[in-house]
């Protein structure tokens, strides 16, 4: 476990540093500046600003000073704003993130489980039908219409809930429920596919002939077995909804740090967009790293250390 | 299959339920941590009645970057700004010049030197004297090119100015020299002197501006960050900031320490950071925001049918313009570009896609600003709409750039519905009234200006917010030195006109100079205007006293609530 967690580690940083390269080009090749705007900018502003940004330097001077800052776990100034740095903007904007993020995962892939299992068990009958018609519209609305439909009936029309902001629990709820429901449908219908597999494994059949409680053989032989696509692609799903979503987060206003990335690029921030991309990068392996863990808890026929 | 429903309902809700419950724990925890933010937001509402303290509740758009005057870069700045200091002078509604800081003020004859006479007993909100030593200390800051200030040239009027903010002059003693030179001289507690490079007709509106705000400059000198955090920062407006809550609101209360306090009548300014224009209407709606600007366009459009009470339109001093490539064929020909620009009908864009009552535009300074005799610049349409004359200046000019028919062509905007809406028209205007194909491109902002830059597009939209109220913001961006022209088009007259305005003290010289200038321009047409902005805003019936300068955001600080 111990050389499989070190093997882990270097492979972690030997991506990490290619994720910054490769940004570190991308976004300098892309036209525009951190400075451009539709008015006046005399040239000698324009040259303040980039040299107080040490944009002025040569590019590998530049990338040089950013992986040594990094080094020191200083992701560098915003540059559109100067009283948060990008160290700010994770600090202040990751938690609330996290927790919208959690709270949307939770509702997403438990309802998507139960959803998915009882169209299994019902195959081709109603509840089989009414949640992948469910399914297919958390599919295919997309979280904005969702969202502004929350808003608007819920909200406004209704007055249940605060229209947007972050603060109570109150405020979280509709967020949590309009990003939510992509995770779910997808885990419904993942969750369906997998359990009609499993279903008709002969290791169940063995199970019922034995005259196991059929709740028994559900829970303990079949969701067990069918859960472990969900647990594969958990890592993915989770790491983008801890990391925040730029829509959900845009139309409700909440403070968190889904807009970094977007935004960052829209304003050519140069250290903000590599910044959002290092910790959005980092959060991925090391999710991806605590799913391969899980595997093993749940299916101990893969071993962590097996391919040695 | 009855029962099988029935068992699905039962634990589908028996699962909510669970959920619900985790999803209050975990909001306690917030409901801790953010204790007393938001709490104000959601009582809002219910104290309605009178006796309680006067709240009023507006959406900043987005956090802003910087609340120091010196670092403020646009709106998202300058709004909340405007509402924490105060300049030598104000501009209140019509645009008129009032005393603010300075007391009085005397121009020498020539026009070039400004002497402030500071009033007496004025402070800072932490109870310090502003003197005269703290103006010159922030527009000096401002200056220093280290500071690296994106509007430092709207001190560029002052003598020296330029030179030492664009100086790359290493040695602190040689950078320190050009400091000195800057003509801008506290000679001693109560009287600022300002010497300017030419006699600056509105230089009385720009010492108003938010980049000439004072800095308390002991509390700069002593804790340079003191602009990040409210419990540091120290103003000398109307308000005083209590709280500033990175990207969820700032909350500013009324500063005792204000001179003209008693006009204050509001206790408080909540701003919200929503980024959403249309969810901001939504807590409009919702009673959580007592004023909505901006405003999404079809929602503009339903409260002017209605002829909702709590819709102003007030005037923007702006115009909407497409800028034509003219070092590119066939744009370099005049008659091409007039063609183009008499072809398409203004009246029926602004009635059916921009309905927000903007004015249709035939000259490039727009609507607001006025002469030597106080009458509306704006005098005059430089051209008109007429199709079949369009027809036929289109067919000479591409005679005389030896072409048998239009080329295609690409109309360039940056990525939003409302631009995309109005290319959409004016290609269909193109198309019927002149039987020319054009299409359109999108591209990113950033890539947009970029383009435009590089002179990389054929025609691109743009639109121009002026800096103050005087025809001059307008004029000397088209200029053969400007980086804002990015038409291509050079003029020597046309430079030589703006110079004349920019040098002369006399008023009369001053305007006829840029009409001379602007009628020039108009027969060029290096642009072709559209329409000249409005700045359409919801408030509450209940809100009294807010208004909107042409140039700026709506003013709160003489707002009234009366439930």
């Amino acid at each position: 476990m111990l050389r499989f967690t070190l093997k882990r580690l270097g492979w972690a940083l030997l991506t990490l540093w290619m994720v910054i390269t490769l940004t570190f080009v991308l976004m300098h090749s892309i036209p525009g500046n951190p400075f451009a705007k539709e008015g006046k900018m005399p040239p000698g502003v324009f040259e303040n600003l980039m040299r107080y940004y040490h944009l002025d330097e040569p590019l590998y001077v530049q990338y040089g000073l950013y992986l040594k800052s990094l080094l020191q776990f200083d992701f560098g100034p915003s540059i559109k704003s100067s009283t948060l740095t990008v160290n700010d903007y994770i600090r202040e904007g990751f938690p609330v993130s996290l927790h919208l993020g959690l709270q949307a995962l939770i509702i997403g892939v438990t309802l998507g489980i139960i959803f998915g299992v009882f169209a299994a068990l019902y195959h081709n009958r109603y509840p089989d039908y009414l949640s992948m018609v469910l399914a297919i519209i958390g599919l295919s609305v997309p979280n904005f219409i969702l969202a502004t439909v929350f808003i608007n009936y819920v909200a406004v029309e209704w007055g249940l809930l605060p229209p947007a902001q972050w603060g109570t629990w109150k405020h979280t709820i509709l967020p949590s429920l309009a990003l939510a429901a992509m995770p779910m449908a997808f885990t419904a219908r993942l969750m369906r596919s997998s359990m009609l597999e499993v279903l008709s494994q002969d290791y169940v059949k063995t199970a019922k002939a034995k005259g196991i409680a059929k709740s028994m053989v559900i829970l303990k032989h079949t969701i067990r077995n069918a859960i472990l696509p969900i647990v594969t692609v958990l890592g993915v799903i989770a790491t983008n909804l801890v990391t925040g979503s730029f829509v959900i987060e845009h139309i409700f206003g909440i403070p968190g740090m889904g807009e970094m990335f977007v935004k960052g690029i829209f304003n050519r921030d140069y250290p903000v967009i590599l910044g959002s991309t290092v910790f959005y990068s980092a959060v991925l392996i090391f999710l991806t790293f605590v799913i391969d863990v899980l595997y093993t808890w749940i299916d101990p026929r893969i071993k962590v250390t097996g391919g040695e | 299959m009855k029962k099988s429903i029935s068992v699905l309902l039962s634990l589908s809700l028996a699962g909510l339920l669970a959920l619900t419950g985790c999803s209050g724990d975990t909001g306690s925890n917030t409901a801790q941590n953010n204790n007393g933010g938001q709490t104000a937001t959601n009582g809002g509402s219910t104290d309605s009645s009178s006796s309680g303290p006067k709240i009023l509740r507006v959406n900043n758009s987005s956090e802003p970057g910087s609340l120091h005057p010196a670092k403020a870069q646009g709106t998202h700045e300058s709004w909340p700004l405007r509402h924490l200091f105060v300049g030598l002078t104000e501009v209140v509604e019509g645009n008129k010049i009032e005393p603010a800081m300075a007391e009085k003020w005397d121009i020498s004859p020539d026009g070039k030197t400004y002497t402030f006479h500071l009033r007496d007993g004025i402070k800072w909100s932490n109870g310090d004297p502003v003197t005269a030593a703290d103006f010159e200390f922030a527009w000096k800051y401002a200056l220093n090119p280290n500071t690296a200030s994106d509007y430092a040239y709207q001190l560029y009027y002052i003598e020296g100015a330029e030179a030492y903010n664009t100086s790359k002059e290493k040695d602190p003693a040689k950078l320190k020299a050009l400091e000195d030179k800057v003509g801008v001289k506290a000679l001693d507690d109560k009287t600022l002197q300002v010497k300017l490079t030419n006699p600056t007709a509105y230089f009385l509106e720009l010492a108003g501006f938010y980049t000439y705000f004072p800095v308390n400059k002991k509390v700069q000198e002593q804790n340079p960050n003191w602009a990040n955090d409210a419990s540091t920062f120290v103003s000398n407006g109307p308000f005083k900031l209590t709280e500033w809550k990175h990207k969820e609101g700032l909350k500013m209360v009324k500063n005792e320490n204000y001179f003209d306090k008693d006009k204050i009548k509001i206790d408080e300014i909540d701003w919200a950071m929503i980024e959403d224009e249309n969810t901001a209407w939504q807590m409009y709606r919702s009673g959580d925001l007592d004023l909505a600007y901006p405003l999404p366009t079809d929602v503009i459009g339903q409260l002017k049918s209605s002829n909702s009470p709590e819709l102003h339109i007030d005037p923007e001093y702006a115009t909407y313009f497409y800028r034509f490539n003219t070092t590119k064929k066939p744009f370099n020909n005049v008659k091409v570009r007039k063609a183009l620009a008499m072809a398409i009908d203004r009246q029926a864009i602004v009635d059916n896609v921009t309905q927000a009552g903007q004015k249709p535009a035939y000259g490039l300074v727009a609507l607001g600003s006025v002469d030597e005799n106080g009458n509306e610049f704006h005098q005059t349409d430089y051209f008109k709409e007429d199709v079949a004359q369009a027809k036929q200046l289109l067919a000479e000019g591409l005679k005389e750039e030896g072409l048998t028919s239009m080329p295609k062509f690409k109309i360039l905007y940056n990525t939003l519905d409302a631009h995309k809406k109005i290319a959409e028209a004016i290609q269909s205007m193109w198309r019927d009234n002149l039987g020319i194909e054009c299409e359109l491109e999108n591209a990113e902002f950033q890539v947009k200006i970029d383009r435009e830059h590089k002179l990389d597009y054929d025609i691109s939209r743009a639109g121009w917010i002026g800096d103050f109220m005087d025809p001059m913001t307008f004029m000397d961006m088209f200029t053969s030195l400007s980086t804002q022209n990015d038409t291509g088009w050079k003029n020597k007259e046309y430079d030589a006109l703006v110079e004349k305005a920019k040098q002369s003290n006399d008023q009369k010289v001053r305007m006829q100079a840029m009409r001379d200038a602007e009628k020039l321009f108009m027969d060029e047409m290096p642009v072709m205007p559209i329409y000249f902005y409005t700045k359409p805003y919801a408030v509450k019936p209940y809100v009294k006293g807010v208004y909107a300068l042409a140039t700026e955001y709506p003013t709160l600080k003489y707002a009234d609530i009366q439930k």
